[in-house]
């Protein structure tokens, strides 16, 4: 196929130990609607396991969700993570139980963009398709 | 549809019926003329039509005593006790903990300083999931959802100066639930109660943790053998203490509609009592200890109906499929809390109007403890105040609003017992598919489950982002409004203050008898001996959670997940 045709590559990542995986598997289903590829991780990943599936998947973006409170440990460990693989240019972006206040500090460590509780999957299909980059490119392809 | 639930050869009444064409064809025609209807269709949340009207036609073959009955006899319908909140109102009980165990235990006290009637744990996620404070994968995770305890002494810390013969205590542990129900034995010993007088609660439903929840450690077939040994100890040793809450709550939180919260809820259930029956207790030793727990959730009527069509329905299934013989083998008691998916971040003081009515929902169902959530629960752990608020909202709904005085009091409502009616025959309709995939265990194994709660889900979802569902203040009447300010946070010194005490008590035990402990409980758990009392014994060696937890992954192995 031609790689200017590929379709949006995404994986949906729970990091940590929370369960909560109702708004992650909701994403998940409107991006795939939205025509996206989208890959989930399933609950319970190390920010380790996430960064190595995103890689191994050539992923473009990849949204973590988290409702335990530990968003502030765990998504920019992620960043990091994907920096370490060579791919910091996948796009990382969050949701789940993240008070307003702490996005800034979740920007400055590279998330990209934090969908606060009621945000719609309509939100977060618009900002990724505004936010892709040239196919292929989040992994140097 | 609606008019196939009428049976007009057993309804007597035909005046009835012609009276009811008469006011169709005038009253109401006329009036439909003049203002059609706000949509062509009015459904539940289970996508239960609602009539415009409720009428006794609807309930034409109803016979009273056996479909309702008389309060504390089955099948229960209308409440567990003869005089429900006449006697005594609800066990008011919030759910509670954060950061280490003392600041926990002040919690506590200010709860019951507050007029709470029951304590109501909540362990932090590396508690639940049989890590201790130290371990890599706790990193960021400690004291953030509940409570940190790694160890008796953090236990102890959490109750002290908490009477423990005279409170009750619930506790939301599942996968090491064996060893929270050690730890909490171990403590009253140390205040010199015997296990004998301890009341309360131990969540130990492992099931919808793999349909819902997520803190599993094990596959779910030994987990099944923990619980049942969980049973069989509490039977022997601890006959006060409910040793399951099989709940629905997390369910509902996913994404279940209320009839799948109840055939999902009453389906595990019916897997714990075949487990208890296969592991040789007898019906009637173990089936009043069972305990449920349910969601109150938007949907008032249908909330209402929700809890009393659980309690028909179970008391059928234990008498029909089990021939339990004690009518409290039959009896579902239950816990309730309000829904906390309903809970918005937007202009959260509405919240305080969602939980009153869901609340309110949840004592007309006959609810025995009810937990209300605070109005700040959609962005963080609740602050001191919204607690208190959310405490006072039970106080006034027990003392000011009526609605305790008499027993359950929406009965005869001709659109509620229709409502009773359609939420029993739906969830017996799920209840049989599942017996057909070869009970819960297989339907969850299946991923049955899970594919429905997900569908409902995404069904919701799309609603309200299509706004056929209005969320005030999300999707429709919507303000610009600052960020709350006051948040609940749980600082980074948390983790380093617990870590500190953990390693003191490591520090402090004698190694030889915590190797040896360790050793008992895997010996337990390969063989079929009840893994309970080794736990014990180890616990009381200051043996950690992590440490136990361990010595049953070594034999049990983990579960990977779907």
């Amino acid at each position: 196929m031609n790689p200017k045709n590929r379709k949006i590559r995404v994986l949906i990542a729970k990091p940590g130990l929370d369960g909560h995986d109702r708004g992650a598997k909701v994403v998940a289903r409107a991006l795939r609607d939205a025509g996206m590829e989208v890959i989930y991780t399933g609950i319970r990943q190390t920010p380790e396991a996430i960064a190595s599936a995103a890689v191994q998947e050539g992923v473009d973006f990849v949204g973590l969700s988290c409702l335990s409170g530990a968003h502030g440990h765990l998504f920019p460990e992620v960043v990091r993570l994907l920096k370490a693989h060579g791919a910091g240019k996948v796009r990382v972006f969050g949701g789940g139980i993240i008070p307003e206040s702490d996005i800034p500090a979740l920007k400055r460590a590279g998330i990209r963009k934090v969908f606060p509780p009621g945000s719609t999957t309509g939100d977060i299909v618009d900002w990724i398709l505004n936010a892709r980059l040239p196919v292929g490119e989040a992994h140097g392809t | 549809m609606a008019q196939a639930r009428q049976h007009p050869a057993l309804n007597p009444d035909a005046g009835l019926v012609k009276e009811a064409e008469r006011w169709e064809s005038t009253i109401l025609g006329a009036s439909l003329a003049k203002l059609p209807e706000r949509k062509p269709r009015f459904e539940t949340s289970s996508g239960i039509p609602v009539r415009r009207l409720y009428t006794p036609l609807d309930r034409g073959a109803a016979d009273y005593a056996a479909d309702l009955g008389w309060p504390g006899e089955p099948p229960f319908t209308r409440g567990v006790q003869p005089t429900m909140y006449r006697g005594r109102y609800w066990t008011m009980r919030q759910y509670a903990g954060y950061a280490t165990a003392q600041e926990t235990n002040a919690r506590y006290r200010y709860l019951l300083k507050h007029g709470q009637t029951g304590l109501s744990v909540a362990f932090d996620l590396p508690t639940q999931i049989g890590y201790d404070s130290d371990h890599p994968l706790a990193k960021g995770e400690v004291g953030k959802v509940g409570v940190a305890v790694s160890s008796l002494e953090d236990a102890a810390a959490l109750f002290d100066s908490i009477p423990l013969g005279q409170v009750s205590t619930s506790m939301t542990i599942n996968a090491t639930a064996g060893v929270l129900l050690a730890m909490y034995a171990g403590v009253a010993k140390g205040q010199g109660v015997k296990p004998e007088a301890l009341q309360g609660t131990v969540q130990n439903d492992i099931l919808k943790e793999y349909v819902a929840r997520g803190t599993y450690i094990f596959p779910p077939r030994p987990s099944m053998r923990i619980v049942t040994d969980i049973f069989a100890f509490c039977r022997e040793r601890m006959p006060r203490f409910n040793p399951i809450s099989i709940s629905g709550y997390h369910i509902r939180e996913a994404g279940a509609t209320a009839v799948q919260e109840v055939a999902f809820t009453l389906a595990n259930g019916i897997a714990y009592v075949e487990a208890a029956l296969a592991a040789g207790l007898e019906v009637d030793e173990f089936a009043g200890r069972l305990s449920f727990f349910f969601n109150s959730h938007n949907n008032f009527l249908e909330e209402i109906a929700k809890f009393r069509a659980a309690r028909r329905l179970w008391a059928r299934i234990m008498r029909e499929r089990f021939n339990a013989a004690k009518p409290e083998s039959a009896m579902l008691r239950f816990h309730t809390q309000t829904a906390g998916c309903t809970l918005t971040a937007q202009q959260p003081d509405n919240n305080v109007v969602r939980v009153a009515y869901q609340a309110l929902a949840a004592v007309l169902g006959g609810t025995q403890s009810l937990h209300t959530n605070s109005r700040d629960e959609a962005l963080a752990l609740p602050t001191e105040e919204s607690v208190r608020i959310a405490l006072r909202t039970q106080q006034i709904i027990a003392h000011e609003s009526g609605a305790a005085d008499t027993v359950d009091p929406l009965a005869g409502s001709y659109c509620v017992e229709a409502l009773t009616d359609e939420i029993e025959t739906r969830a017996r309709q799920y209840i049989d598919r599942i017996d057909e995939m070869g009970g819960a265990v297989a339907a969850i194994e299946a991923g049955f489950m899970q594919n429905e709660i997900a569908e409902s889900a995404y069904r919701h979802q799309k609603e309200v982002e299509r706004k056929e569902r209005v969320v005030v203040g999300v999707n429709d009447f919507k303000v610009e409004e600052k960020p709350p300010c006051r948040l609940l946070r749980i600082r980074p010194e948390v983790e380093r203050r617990q870590r500190r005490q953990l390693a003191s008590c490591r520090k402090r035990r004698d190694e030889g008898a915590v190797a040896a402990a360790l050793s008992s409980v895997k010996k337990a758990a390969s063989g079929t001996d009840n893994v309970m009392d080794p736990i014990m014994d180890a616990v009381e060696a200051r043996a950690t959670l992590g440490e136990i937890s361990d010595a049953l992954r070594d034999v049990f192995g983990e579960y990977e997940g779907r």
